[in-house]
């Protein structure tokens, strides 16, 4: 399993590193080694926890960042995948920067932590369904 | 070159390039002229086509600007000379926004609470954000020399730098000169391979294949048979074990090169293209002593004009006018409003997007449709140049497969003795979440472990201190720069930039640059002039 994931980030990770400079993403690094983690608690740590903060608390600045902590807007799983995969404000896109699978596990596993206690658990399917066409 | 002549052969009067081009321009508009400098090698890599030249504002018309980073600084410098009175607004306390350098007792805060107090010494810094400027970035170069910043050449490409893979060459860094004539050595002879089997038959004229293999062997460095080997030829290029010298013992040793397989790791071949990019080529520059001279620079236009400390929370337009409430963080944030006839507005959208806006429903849905990116940089200060005195590596960078991405070594202040700041860290994509989401310590032990693989004897026993600038944990911005895909722009990019009732956006946002001050000023320079038009025809 854990090879399988390895091997689609690469491939994701070949897509972003030859659209990153036409999407004008500017001057930022060259190279993404991409994100390896396997489970959902991995995958949160090593991304999602640089805004959200590490117990999904949320922050505060000239602007707010969203608590995912005891967040009643994730009891719509589609809404949180659609979030990930297109970015929302000035939240990042995560397709192609994270496999469907690395997104189907942190969804899941935001869901069911941080006083969140939503037991179905996302899907690669939902994550490609709610991709939009030819961007997986 | 600007001079008419007449031509020897035929006598007759032969118009100078920039005659001919002139007469097109007249003939044909701009579309004709780009076509015709295309075709003569002459394309403007650029859209800046000098400062706007606006003037005759309305008496006593006014301008409010929200934000002081390059775009507000711009509008607000434009628009004053235009005749406007301006004002701005800056959620800091210092202008320049993402243009910024920090220094030995800057102190960083971030969301979450952790802060970092600069340690580096006296004249040492780290620009965590721009740090570098292309030569055909016109608009900023313009603006450092009506400012009178200084500039001094960054250097970007360094054969002597290393690259690394954690896949390649066991996991030793190689010298990218060496590495960069293997890749060219391999792909030549094995594209003549195939060429002499006659695979290429199909789509290679004999004439074509002639020059083909023509080119491989001098581009390439093949031998009369066509093979890419060792040879005192390659290791003019590629290095040698033991280089040309004087006297006795003046004979080179040649070198082996790499075997295929290594060379054809992608970080080798990516670091080759990296450099082809248009905005990575040379001539590169960089401001002397910090790329924040550029914000100050512009500062200084605006005397007195600047409230620092204010926090916009809401931007109110009406038929006669802007109004802007904004907390004075500098007063306990007591709340105050501001007026204006017009308001650019170069708040980032992160933070934008949380603000209430009144503008047309396609306006406010675009501010809150364009995702953005993070970005880290570490800066490590070490006792001494190792990178110049033991590896011989003046400026440029070493790139590796690791989620650091890279090192550069510091620009300036060549061979000096004492502590110099290298960089550490240009953690980007996924990478750049993951530093975000560490302590600042965490970050600078992670780019010091990885660092080390470039220069193991050193790294560690040199280090004094670090700091680490996660972009996604600054509170006055939240993540990097905008990243823009298709399909948002196609929805939203025109609502974005057009000028909504007496509103106008402008930054890099509002732009197809991306992450650079060009994309700053560009945008405002184009809001600017639309804004000037309409208030001048209101």
């Amino acid at each position: 399993m854990r090879g399988t994931i390895g091997i689609a980030t690469v491939a994701a990770l070949a897509i972003a590193a030859t659209t990153a400079l036409a999407q004008g993403t500017g001057d930022t690094s060259g190279h993404d080694p991409g994100a390896g983690g396997a489970t959902g608690e991995a995958v949160y740590r090593e991304v999602c926890q640089a805004c959200h903060m590490p117990a999904g608390e949320g922050g505060t600045g000239a602007a707010a960042i969203p608590a995912l902590a005891k967040n009643a807007k994730l009891a719509d799983a589609d809404w949180m995948v659609s979030t990930i995969v297109k970015g929302r404000g000035g939240m990042p896109t995560f397709n192609g920067m994270l496999s469907p699978d690395q997104i189907a596990s942190v969804a899941t596993y935001v869901r069911g932590h941080f006083g969140n206690a939503y037991a179905k658990p996302v899907t690669v399917d939902d994550v490609k369904r709610l991709t939009p066409e030819g961007e997986e | 070159m600007t001079d008419p002549v007449s031509s020897p052969a035929t006598g007759g009067f032969v118009p100078s390039r920039r005659q001919l081009l002139t007469a097109i321009g007249k003939a044909g508009g701009a579309a004709a002229l780009y076509h015709a400098m295309t075709a003569m090698g002459h394309a403007a890599p650029s859209q800046f086509n000098g400062p706007p030249k606006l003037s005759g504002a309305k008496k006593g018309a006014t301008v409010i600007v929200l934000g002081a980073g390059l775009a507000g600084m711009l509008a607000a410098y434009e628009l004053m000379k235009a005749g406007y009175k301006v004002k701005l607004l800056e959620y800091q306390h210092r202008p320049g926004g993402r243009n910024w350098t920090v220094r030995g007792g800057d102190v960083i805060q971030e969301i979450g609470g952790a802060v970092q107090k600069v340690g580096f010494s006296p004249g040492n810094y780290l620009n965590p954000g721009p740090w570098r400027i292309p030569y055909h970035h016109e608009a900023v170069l313009h603006y450092c020399q009506e400012f009178g910043v200084a500039l001094e050449p960054f250097v970007q490409i360094n054969h002597n730098g290393y690259v690394h893979s954690s896949k390649a060459f066991d996991g030793k860094p190689v010298r990218y000169g060496a590495v960069g004539t293997d890749f060219k050595g391999h792909v030549a002879e094995l594209l003549a391979k195939a060429v002499n089997k006659g695979a290429l038959d199909d789509t290679v004229s004999k004439e074509d294949k002639d020059k083909l293999l023509e080119a491989m062997k001098g581009w390439g460095i093949l031998d009369k048979d066509m093979n890419y080997v060792k040879s005192l030829r390659t290791s003019s290029s590629r290095g040698y074990d033991r280089p040309p010298g004087g006297g006795v013992g003046g004979a080179p040793i040649p070198s082996e090169p790499y075997g295929l397989t290594d060379v054809l790791d992608p970080r080798m071949w990516m670091t080759n293209a990296f450099y082809f990019n248009n905005v990575m080529q040379t001539s590169m520059f960089q401001p002397v002593g910090g790329m924040d001279m550029i914000g100050k620079g512009f500062a200084k236009q605006l005397p007195g004009m600047i409230t620092y400390n204010a926090k916009v929370t809401k931007i109110a337009q009406s038929d006669s006018g802007v109004t802007i409430t904004y907390e004075d963080l500098s007063k306990g944030s007591a709340v105050k409003t501001a007026s204006a006839d017009y308001c650019v507005c170069t708040i980032p959208l992160t933070i934008l997007s949380q603000i209430e806006v009144q503008a047309s429903p396609e306006m406010v849905t675009a501010i809150k449709s364009v995702p953005y990116h993070s970005s880290c940089k570490v800066g490590l200060e070490m006792k001494r140049r190792f990178w110049e005195e033991d590896d011989k590596i003046y400026g440029g960078h070493s790139f590796t497969n690791q989620s650091i991405s890279q090192l550069s070594y510091p620009s300036y202040g060549f061979f000096k003795k004492g502590p110099s700041v290298l960089l550490g860290a240009y953690a980007g994509g996924a990478a750049a979440y993951t530093f975000g989401g560490l302590t600042p310590e965490q970050r600078v032990e992670e780019a010091l472990k990885q660092g080390s693989v470039f220069h193991p004897e050193s790294y560690r026993k040199e280090f004094m201190n670090g700091t680490a600038v996660a972009w996604s944990r600054l509170p006055w911005i939240a993540a990097c720069a905008s990243s823009w895909n298709d399909d948002a722009r196609k929805a939203h990019y025109q609502n974005l930039v057009k000028i909504d009732g007496r509103l106008v956006l402008a930054g890099e946002h509002a732009s197809y640059i991306g992450a650079w001050m060009e994309a700053a000023l560009l945008s405002s320079l184009d809001a600017v002039e639309r804004l000037h038009k309409m208030a001048q025809a209101a």
